[in-house]
């Protein structure tokens, strides 16, 4: 059975996540929460080069949010730090490759927002 | 249980939500701890009055004024009835939430200061934690909480102890967890706290629609409860000490609440409309008054039992769920009807979403009492609540739900 919201790739990143754990020593980190559910995202990244080289998430949340950092991970390493601010909303949601609900849409954004608040000190949520 | 269910029979139809479908499936509401459905009773009471009774209250020389004061009031004296209660000490509040605040800004800032203590509980709602941290904040008290044990329950001897030092001017508990669903013993709380000199405040939010409530029992010095929770709209009650509310200062001012008003300064009214300033939410007193006709006819212990059988079969039916763990007291004299559940490998917030897909409503996250997550050391749960439209194929339903959730999940 093929759901429509928790494919097996989507499954597969919330069982297995990728670049999860922590980074010592890191250069940069964040730490957030979804103030709806109580999820708590954090993110260490190493930066060399002006790019990001390394980075580990660690945290807890529903697989949505789960996915969606686990995901997104690999595309993040190597990128320009500075061009980390300027993603938005339908990239991550792109990324997780779903159709997200109103209801949902915090969680697709956590990862992104904690980035985010990483590289650039922005907290507000991606729009 | 023949005896619970019989009176209950026929209450489903009563509810026109109940006739939906969701996704193909009919409707099945466990979320009754977060907001109750409504009976038709009160969505008809309150139409009527909109539709030949409309006026303000306590102004109107006309008809229409007169009509709208006797509901409005005769709600009041009817609701406090339910609970045991003076009406000119129970004060109409937007919801449960205001009510507190109106005690922590009315009387919190006036009778707390440095050296003294708040004592709160660890399984409280964030209506009943957030206000008293501004209050402590405000006047330099200091904010302690109560531990949950083990068994989902609050400790006496802790209470005693903590009472012993002498600090604690206010205790403000739960009446009933609305995750949890423990039962806490408040009139023995509220016997000890005064004893030490401490007044109380007992939040009922998740009491009062679903126990046989005595306020005058209880003897608790404020409490404060909702009517959108107990099948009725959304407006709050607070029952009060008459010597403490009069003797504190109003909460929110302007019209209504006044006796008279100088250039400079005013005088108030009489209780309890000190305390309500501004036009009030007439239509929901009104329709929350039908909705405690509603209650009252099917009798309070009749729907208490409903809950508890509902509850013990929950939890006798849910440990078939693979990896499930259930949260709460197990004694169901102790406990009311909500059940709050993890399951491994699956996050609460996507139980709730695979459950919806078969039109069965549960609440997931940390339910407004994050600091009790963190004690029951998880980030979220799911929780499924009961009212008397339940029925035990709705349990059935939810655990189908839960096995189907665990397939998507390759659990």
């Amino acid at each position: 059975m093929t759901d429509a919201l928790y494919r097996d790739y989507i499954l597969d990143h919330y069982k297995n996540p990728r670049n999860f754990g922590e980074l010592e020593p890191h250069d940069l980190e964040f730490h957030d929460h979804n103030p709806l559910c109580g999820d708590e995202l954090g993110v260490h990244i190493v930066v060399d080069d002006g790019k990001v080289a390394e980075l580990r998430f660690h945290g807890h949340g529903c697989a949505i949010s789960q996915a969606a950092a686990s995901i997104s991970s690999d595309e993040l390493i190597g990128m320009p730090v500075e061009d980390v601010g300027k993603l938005d909303a339908n990239w991550v949601i792109d990324q997780l490759g779903i159709e997200i609900s109103p209801t949902r849409r915090k969680c697709a954004l956590l990862s992104l927002k904690v980035m985010r608040g990483a590289t650039t000190g922005d907290a507000s949520w991606p729009e | 249980m023949a005896l619970a269910t019989k009176p209950l029979a026929g209450v489903r139809a009563d509810f026109p939500v109940l006739e939906r479908e969701i996704n193909g499936h009919p409707l099945v509401y466990l979320d009754s701890a977060a907001t109750a459905q409504k009976p038709r009773q009160v969505i008809e009471t309150m139409e009527r009055f909109y539709s030949y009774s409309y006026g303000t209250v306590h102004r109107g020389v006309y008809e229409l004024g007169r009509e709208a004061t006797e509901q409005f009031e005769g709600a009041r004296e009817r609701i406090a009835a339910f609970v045991g209660w003076d009406p000119s000490c129970s004060i109409f509040t937007r919801n449960a939430t205001e009510a507190i605040n109106l005690v922590a800004y009315a009387w919190g800032r006036h009778n707390l200061g440095p050296g003294d203590e708040v004592l709160i509980t660890e399984m409280e709602h964030h209506s009943n934690i957030v206000p008293w941290q501004l209050a402590c904040e405000d006047t330099g008290a200091r904010l302690r909480y109560l531990s949950v044990g083990e068994g989902g329950e609050l400790s006496l001897d802790e209470l005693d102890a903590v009472l012993a030092e002498g600090h604690v001017k206010l205790v403000a508990v739960t009446h009933v967890s609305n995750v949890l669903g423990t039962i806490n013993p408040v009139g023995e709380i509220a016997r000890r706290a005064r004893a030490a000199g401490a007044v109380t405040l007992v939040d009922g939010a998740q009491a009062v629609p679903q126990l046989p409530v005595d306020l005058g029992a209880i003897d608790a010095d404020f409490y404060a409860w909702t009517g959108h929770k107990a099948l009725g709209p959304t407006t709050g009650l607070l029952h009060g000490r008459r010597e403490l509310l009069l003797e504190m200062r109003p909460f929110l001012s302007g019209g209504h609440m006044i006796s008279r008003v100088e250039r400079d300064r005013s005088s108030w009214n009489e209780l309890p409309w000190k305390f309500e300033a501004g036009t009030n939410a007439i239509a929901e007193a009104i329709g929350l008054g039908a909705a405690i006709d509603y209650l009252a006819q099917i009798g309070m212990e009749q729907v208490r039992e409903h809950e508890r059988e509902l509850t013990a079969y929950a939890l006798e039916r849910l440990p078939e769920i693979e990896g499930i763990t259930l949260y709460g007291p197990d004694d169901l004299e102790r406990r009311g009807g909500v059940v709050p559940f993890t399951i491994e490998g699956m996050h609460p917030h996507d139980i709730a979403e695979l459950c919806d897909r078969e039109a069965v409503c549960v609440r997931a996250g940390h339910h407004c009492a994050q600091p009790l997550m963190r004690s029951l050391g998880v980030g979220a749960t799911a929780r499924a609540s009961f009212h008397v439209y339940n029925v035990r194929e709705d349990v059935d339903r939810l655990v189908h739900a839960l096995g189907s959730a665990r397939e998507v999940f390759e659990l």
